[in-house]
């Protein structure tokens, strides 16, 4: 396709770019575009009050989609998907002081949304076009061009987008792209009374969530650690990226994701070899001759 | 405080980030503890023995403040010798009356001076006997008459003091006995805090006191809402007083509050024994005019000395040109007390027949108040009931699906009630003020117009107001037709009706829905001189009718006719005290009793925390915020003899409210229930006082009723039938009594189930499940709940055992998205006899797997635990 | 009640994951023989442990549906393989047997359309697939893919039914006879460019094993409807397809590892057991009966059924594979331990 947005998969991925891959962008086709935007989610300083989960809700007039209580501490939610678009998790886990040996709890509360990622699987698989990478380096679904083929739900390496029951079509976080277009935050990001949520352009976030975790790491807090934030990582790094206390399985998230369509080559290789195959089993069923 | 007020919580983060430490006190591990530096987990209702702990903590290593203390607190002023205290009484003081449950405070004033408290005698009482009440009026009396002007006792309220702070009768060394056996062993036993936690805390907190550094404490409900609750308050104020934080930037003891308005609902009160601005609400004994009431209200020194210039502004708010000197200002159509008409007594007025009529604006006491149950018997015995909300809430459909017509012991079609529900707008919707923590009062417009019917309380008021003075006016149906009977029966409208048509009611109207306008009731608070000019402050009110004040506090917030609530100016563009965004009262003052910033010199403590100073140059009082002191009072100002009211302010007097101008870490009046707060167990405990032989809170408000019984506590027999502590908490999600959160999707899916929170060792040994269903059971009633098993509550070692901990939320009723069981159903009515708050913050029950058993079977299941536990309507009355 | 660490069951250091390569073969543990598979049930040797989020999945398993996806990726395959062989029938004179895998690849072709605009969340806008052409998704390739061979398929049957323009129907049967692998053969690519573990670490082996399947369609097609003299080809294609096929599974499971367990245990484990066994049986019955028409058309049908489970038996091995945390977290993070990261 010509239209900026839907060229510059994975698959074409070339060299690195000026920036040192984190332009996707660019690589979508857009000429003259604004810094990539993006989220960074400190979740040291959460406190789980879930006013992101109701501002995502509120802005996006996404529905409810569930009041039943899950035991898993006070996480109703349960997880990312077409009507949860942020999901904050709560992780109680046993602790000991070192100093006094006192029994303790630690609570880790992190506010989880759709990664936007440089190279996102998504988008890759989408066969419509519904995906599409925007101005600002996200990536959203139109929806009115999604016919539901639900290919995207299992291409994503961190399980964020679904198909909705009520209408049959892939929803996610759209980083409130109407917002950004009027020079807006998103509604996650206002309404986080903590700046747990920080939005910015990309390369200011990771200059500061460096800071950061530099400043955890010196205190003491040596589990604290960045997720996502590495253009080299398997998806050429997160426009929605992490500061987590702990691993990343703890909070639900893949220790090491990788994009599938690294594979694609690959993936058509093969495909072409066997289907090369049958091909040549067809002409040589040709040469027989009937008795 | 990240559970109930998270906006709020995001300067606590910004405090972290620029270093602070952060030390979250709670029965439970919560989202605030999640991001505090240390967690102290206490045994619901122990906080006086914790705070005790740490004031024995700075008596006995000198941590304490001295300079502060020496010359901002009443430490060395002398006591008479007849004081006796808890110590010597095994648990009560001096001057305690059990039968009629009250203290006579003879015993508790300073050598040589009579001292009131700076508002007002104000304690309701249910039953006085003739003898009793003639002994307060007497007191009451005692601030008039030859206490003024020439002869008689000094009106200088400045005691005999002893600066070294060591005669064996000044307040000091009281406090040092009273406080001696609260050591860190007796905290850990009484409170459940480890030692070493406790010590982690006593050093924290003294590290940073003084000088350079000040500390902060933030309570809410949790500290409130226990029969000592006013003594929990009284015991961290005594705390920041020793340790020099009051009236100090980063000091000072800062309410949260229940909801976003409830500092105004104080301020412009919605409870029966204040007037605006903490004015005391008249009383049929001794305040039968308005010179007896000012009188007996009225204190020599201080700023209360002023006390008719408040009252009468107000009055001339209220009846305007009605109000004349010669009629004493219309003072007496003003209602008057005849004892307690708290809410709890109105329920039971309703439940006597006395209360037929209800109107709830806002208010879901069929949830949200303590004993739900016998808040909607009361609301069954009612001839009318008004509802205005936006939900129907449990208040408005208890008649239809409310618990008891589920037991069967209410039928609706024999219910005599006509309920009428009025939809409310919400506060998007209407203009108005929200005063909440800090005294800040912060202005909301309208964003919409409120939809169908819909209208704000202000509107349903007002126009309630016009038609019922229209039926009463002369000409108007329903109006009082002269009297037969009476000897003045004229033509003219009856008296009984004067007070209502002579109100100032008309304020101006806008719109299609005719809605009152907010800023001109907010212009009508601040008031406004003889010329018809907004006041600017309350200095320039009159007590001779020339000036109209609703509220002296608020006096300034409409100052130079421009709505000062509503600025906005961004944090960004002001300094770090930022008072340019809306109006803390009283004038716009942001730290109260700053003058204890500086010291006596004048001179701030320490550069790092200077907040006002004394400014030689140009004889002023100057700094950050608006001096809380006579402007132009040097420091060295000393009172001529026989100085009184605002001139009887020494240059080193910061608590000018105070009758002698000093922090009462003894408190020799006002507080019904003891100079000094000491560890009493709330009105149920499993745990019997470790302390003393007294139980209880002497004096605590008792209400005892078949409907609301109590269970025995401590080594009573039967205390082990409910043997755990339980205690109501608040989650992020919801919001109080649910008639704002349960009905919407988006909040209702966060937290959709009423649950309970309970140890891991409690679900054991109580056979609970997690996500299974438990029931709960008081003396009251039975809940169901879900259960969460959670390492967040720790069993605590209280008194040589094992003490568990149930919490329940608080916000469920039947009624919305998600529905549940009420935790108020559990709760007993013994109230502060303070303020008649309801103790909800620590009492007793049981826990067992299951959920609960419908129908009678319930109440069954009631009293089969109230005959185990051998209760009566005696059982826990005692004084 | 939170339960941070878990034991993760049969898991042995030795298996390695697909993008570091193939276990080093001296750490492989034994041979699996086809009667073990049986005791595969119980767990081995738990060595690793790994935590997860109170064991919810990690990543969403697909929204596509059962049975149209599995069903449609028999059809597909059974289409695709029917195509080629009605060419190579049809230019070995066997035109019989051509007409048979013209008109099954037509009908087939038929069904899958139905199946796949059915599991839309949105049918009414199936032509949407039609917006753009993206080789990055293997559904943007497949929908091209069937727009050209559809019509293909479709005029081959007609043509050679009717007798109307027999040219262009020798074309059309060319056409879709080139096409077809195509089709037979991409729908490894829809399974394995997902973030699906059980698919996409076993991305080389699955076109070979979906090439074999659907040669073992179109070869039972073939059998059950023609006799077995006539049927020639159809044979021919069994030999072919049923070999490649159980080796490319033997390959798959390999190369998979520890994600291999869902492939053999459970329901998934069970439908692929019956799919071999019917595949073997199937081959047998085709080349010992091929005198016998009876024998001859159960072997058909036996290798017709196979392909079918073989199917939804990978099918559902793999959306084990994506509700299991397990199955995505533990070879990550074997992964990043062995690049000494945390």
């Amino acid at each position: 396709m010509s239209e900026p947005g839907h060229s510059g998969a994975a698959f074409a991925r070339g060299p690195a770019d000026a920036d040192g891959g984190l332009d996707p962008a660019a690589r979508a086709g857009y000429a003259d575009h604004p810094p990539r935007m993006g989220f960074f989610t400190d979740t040291s300083v959460c406190i789980g009050c879930k006013a992101c989960e109701v501002a995502c809700k509120e802005w996006n007039a996404v529905p409810e989609d569930g009041i039943e209580l899950t035991g898993m501490s006070y996480d109703n939610t349960v997880g990312l998907g077409a009507s949860t678009w942020r999901h904050v998790a709560f992780i109680e886990q046993p602790v000991t002081a070192v100093a006094d040996a006192t029994e303790g709890v630690r609570w880790l509360m992190a506010s989880d949304v759709c990664k936007h990622c440089t190279e996102s699987g998504c988008l890759d698989v989408c066969p419509t076009g519904a995906l599409f990478r925007t101005e600002f380096g996200t990536v959203v679904v139109q929806d009115d061009v999604c016919n539901g083929c639900g290919y995207c739900v299992g291409a994503c390496p961190f399980g964020v987008i679904a198909r909705r029951e009520e209408d049959g079509q892939a929803h996610k976080c759209t980083l409130c792209y109407d917002r950004l277009g009027a020079g807006m935050e998103p509604a996650c990001a206002k309404a986080c009374p903590t700046e747990s949520i920080q939005f910015g352009p990309l390369d200011e976030l990771r200059e500061r969530a460096a800071l950061r975790v530099a400043d955890l790491r010196a205190a003491g807090q040596d589990q604290a650690r960045l997720y996502l934030d590495d253009p080299d990582d398997g998806i050429g790094g997160g426009g929605a990226f992490f500061l987590l206390l702990d691993e990343p399985e703890v909070y639900g998230l893949p220790p090491d994701p990788v994009v599938t369509t690294r594979d694609l080559p690959s993936i058509w290789k093969h495909v072409g070899l066997a289907a090369a195959g049958l091909v040549a089993t067809g002409i040589a069923l040709g040469f027989g001759r009937r008795k | 405080m990240a559970e109930a007020h998270p906006v709020g919580f995001q300067w606590v983060m910004e405090a972290k980030k620029r270093g602070a430490k952060v030390i979250h006190v709670d029965p439970r591990f919560t989202r605030t503890s999640a991001l505090a530096d240390l967690h102290v987990p206490i045994r619901a209702g122990a906080d006086i023995a914790f705070v005790g702990g740490l004031i024995n903590y700075v008596l006995t290593n000198e941590k304490y403040f001295r300079e502060y203390v020496v010359n901002y607190t009443n430490a060395a002023t002398i006591l008479t010798g007849d004081f006796a205290d808890t110590e010597d009484l095994d648990g009560v003081f001096s001057g305690l009356d059990r039968e009629y449950r009250l203290y006579d405070m003879e015993t508790w004033r300073y050598q040589g001076d009579e001292v009131r408290p700076a508002v007002g005698e104000r304690s309701p009482e249910k039953t006085i006997p003739p003898l009793t009440r003639e002994q307060l009026r007497q007191v009451r009396m005692a601030g008039r008459g030859e206490r003024h002007g020439a002869g008689g006792a000094a009106c200088h309220p400045a005691a005999d003091t002893d600066e070294t702070l060591q005669d064996p009768c000044c307040v000091f060394q009281v406090l040092k006995r009273h406080y001696a056996r609260y050591t860190p062993q007796l905290v850990a036993e009484v409170a459940g805090i480890p030692e070493a936690t406790f010590n982690q805390v006593c050093e924290l907190i003294t590290e940073n006191s003084g000088r350079d550094r000040t500390t902060a404490f933030v309570y809410s409900v949790g500290w409130t809402h226990h029969t000592i609750g006013a003594q929990n308050i009284r015991s961290a104020s005594i705390l920041q007083a020793l340790l020099g934080n009051i009236g100090r930037p980063g000091g000072g003891i800062m309410a949260l509050r229940g909801h976003a308005s409830i500092q105004g609902s104080t301020d412009i009160p919605t409870l029966f024994d204040l007037l605006p601005g903490y004015l005391p609400m008249p009383h049929m004994y001794g305040n039968e005019d308005l010179s007896a009431y000012l009188a007996s209200e009225t204190v020599q020194k201080g700023f209360w000395a002023n006390f008719s210039d408040y009252m009468v502004s107000l009055l001339k708010a209220y009846w305007g040109d009605a109000a004349t000197k010669d009629n004493d200002f219309c003072y007496g159509y003003l209602p008057r007390l005849s004892g307690s008409h708290s809410t709890f007594d109105t329920v039971l007025a309703q439940l006597d027949g006395v209360c037929t009529g209800y109107l709830l604006l806002g208010q879901n006491p069929a949830v949200g108040s303590a004993n739900a149950r016998m808040q909607r018997l009361g609301l069954a015995n009612l001839d009318w009931l008004v509802v205005r909300d936006f939900s129907l809430t449990e208040s408005a459909t208890w008649w239809q699906n409310g618990p008891e017509i589920e037991t069967g012991e209410m039928r609706t079609e024999d219910l005599k009630t006509e309920v009428f529900f009025l939809p409310a707008a919400a506060h998007t919707e209407k203009d108005g003020s929200f005063t909440s923590t800090q005294r800040l009062l912060q202005w909301h417009h309208a964003g919409v117009e409120p939809a169908g019917d819909a209208r704000s309380d202000l509107w349903f008021t007002y126009h309630l107001g016009l038609r019922i003075r229209q039926k009463l006016s002369r000409g108007g149906e329903g109006g009082s037709a002269p009297r037969a009977d009476t000897a003045t029966a004229t033509d003219e409208t009856a008296e009984m009706d004067r007070p209502v048509l002579d109100l100032t009611w008309d304020y101006p109207v806008k719109g299609r829905l005719e809605e009152p306008d907010a800023e001109a009731v907010l212009a009508e608070i601040n008031g406004w001189n003889a010329r018809g000019e907004p006041l600017t402050s309350y200095t320039q009110l009159k007590d001779d009718g020339s000036t109209t004040c609703g509220c002296w506090i608020y006096c300034g917030v409409y100052a130079g006719g421009v709505n000062q609530a509503a600025r906005r100016v961004p944090g960004g563009q002001q300094n770090w005290i930022a008072n340019q965004w809306g109006w803390a009262w009283p004038a716009n003052r942001r730290v109260l009793y700053n003058r204890a910033s500086a010291d006596p010199d004048g001179r701030p403590w320490s550069e790092r925390k200077a907040l006002v100073w004394w400014d030689a140059e140009s004889n002023r009082w100057t700094g950050h915020d608006v001096p809380d002191f006579v402007a132009d009072r040097p420091p060295d100002y000393a009172p001529p003899d026989g100085a009184t009211g605002v001139a009887a302010i020494t240059g080193t007097d910061p608590f000018i409210m105070q009758g002698d101008g000093k922090a009462w870490l003894f408190a020799p009046a006002g507080m019904a229930d003891g100079p000094l707060p000491t560890h009493y167990e709330p009105q149920e405990s499993p745990v019997a006082n470790l302390l003393y032989g007294q139980q209880h809170n002497p004096v605590r408000q008792i209400i005892s009723h078949p409907q609301s019984l109590y269970e025995p506590s401590g080594n009573e027999p039967g205390s082990d039938v409910f043997p755990y502590v339980a205690t109501t908490i608040r989650l992020t999600e919801h919001h109080t009594a649910g008639g704002m959160s349960r009905f919407l999707p988006y909040l209702a899916e966060l937290q959709p189930a009423f649950f309970c929170e309970v140890s891991p060792e409690l679900a054991a040994e109580r056979g609970l499940e997690h996500a299974g269903w438990a029931t709960i059971v008081t003396a009251r009633s039975a809940i169901e709940a879900r259960v969460m098993v959670t390492g967040r509550i720790r069993p605590l070692r209280v008194a040589g055992r094992v003490v568990h901990q149930v919490g329940l939320p608080w916000h469920w009723g039947l009624n919305g998205l998600t529905a549940g069981d009420a935790a108020n159903e559990l709760v007993h009515l013994s109230l502060d006899p303070n303020v008649h708050i309801q103790e909800d913050k620590a009492f007793a029950c049981d826990i067992r797997p299951g959920r609960r058993p419908r129908g009678p079977a319930l109440r069954d299941l009631v009293r089969e635990y109230q005959q185990r536990a051998g209760i009566t309507p005696q059982t826990g009355t005692q004084p | 009640m939170t339960e941070p660490k878990g034991r993760g069951a049969a898991w042995t250091e030795e298996r390695g994951t697909s993008h570091e390569g193939p276990p080093p073969p001296a750490a492989r543990p034994a041979r699996r023989r086809l009667k073990a598979a049986r005791r595969r049930e119980e767990s081995r040797v738990p060595d690793f442990e790994f935590t997860s989020y109170y064991g919810r999945p990690v990543i969403k398993e697909p929204a596509w549906g059962v049975p149209d996806v599995p069903g449609y990726l028999f059809l597909g395959g059974l289409a695709g393989a029917s195509s080629v062989l009605a060419a190579g029938a049809e230019m070995s004179g066997y035109g019989e047997l051509a007409r048979v895998a013209k008109v099954g690849a037509l009908g087939a072709i038929s069904l899958s359309a139905v199946a796949l605009v059915h599991d839309l969340g949105r049918p009414e806008r199936f032509a949407n697939m039609l917006r753009v052409f993206k080789p990055s998704s293997p559904m943007s390739v497949g929908s091209w893919l069937l727009t050209a061979y559809g019509p293909l398929a479709g005029a081959a049957a007609v043509s050679d039914m009717t007798g109307i323009l027999p040219a262009a129907g020798a074309l059309a049967t060319a056409g879709a006879g080139l096409l077809g692998p195509g089709v037979a053969t991409y729908t490894a690519a829809l399974l394995c460019d997902t973030a699906v573990p059980g698919w996409h670490e076993g991305h080389r082996e699955m076109p070979y094993l979906f090439a074999g399947s659907a040669s073992c369609a179109a070869a039972g097609l073939g059998l059950l409807t023609v006799s077995p003299a006539a049927a020639g080809p159809a044979r021919t294609l069994a030999t072919v397809g049923a070999p490649a096929e159980l080796v490319a599974k033997r390959l798959l499971l390999r190369r998979l590892g520890e994600i291999a367990e869902p492939y053999e245990t459970g329901r998934p484990g069970r439908l692929l057991r019956a799919a071999e066994l019917l595949t073997v049986g199937g081959l047998a019955g085709a080349v010992l009966g091929r005198r016998n028409r009876a024998v001859s058309a159960l072997a058909g049908a036996s290798l017709l059924a196979a392909s079918a489970l073989t199917r939804f038996g990978v099918f559902e091995a793999g959306l084990v594979t994506a509700r299991d945390p397990k199955y995505t977290i533990v070879p990550q993070r074997r992964r990043l331990d062995r690049r000494g990261m945390n």
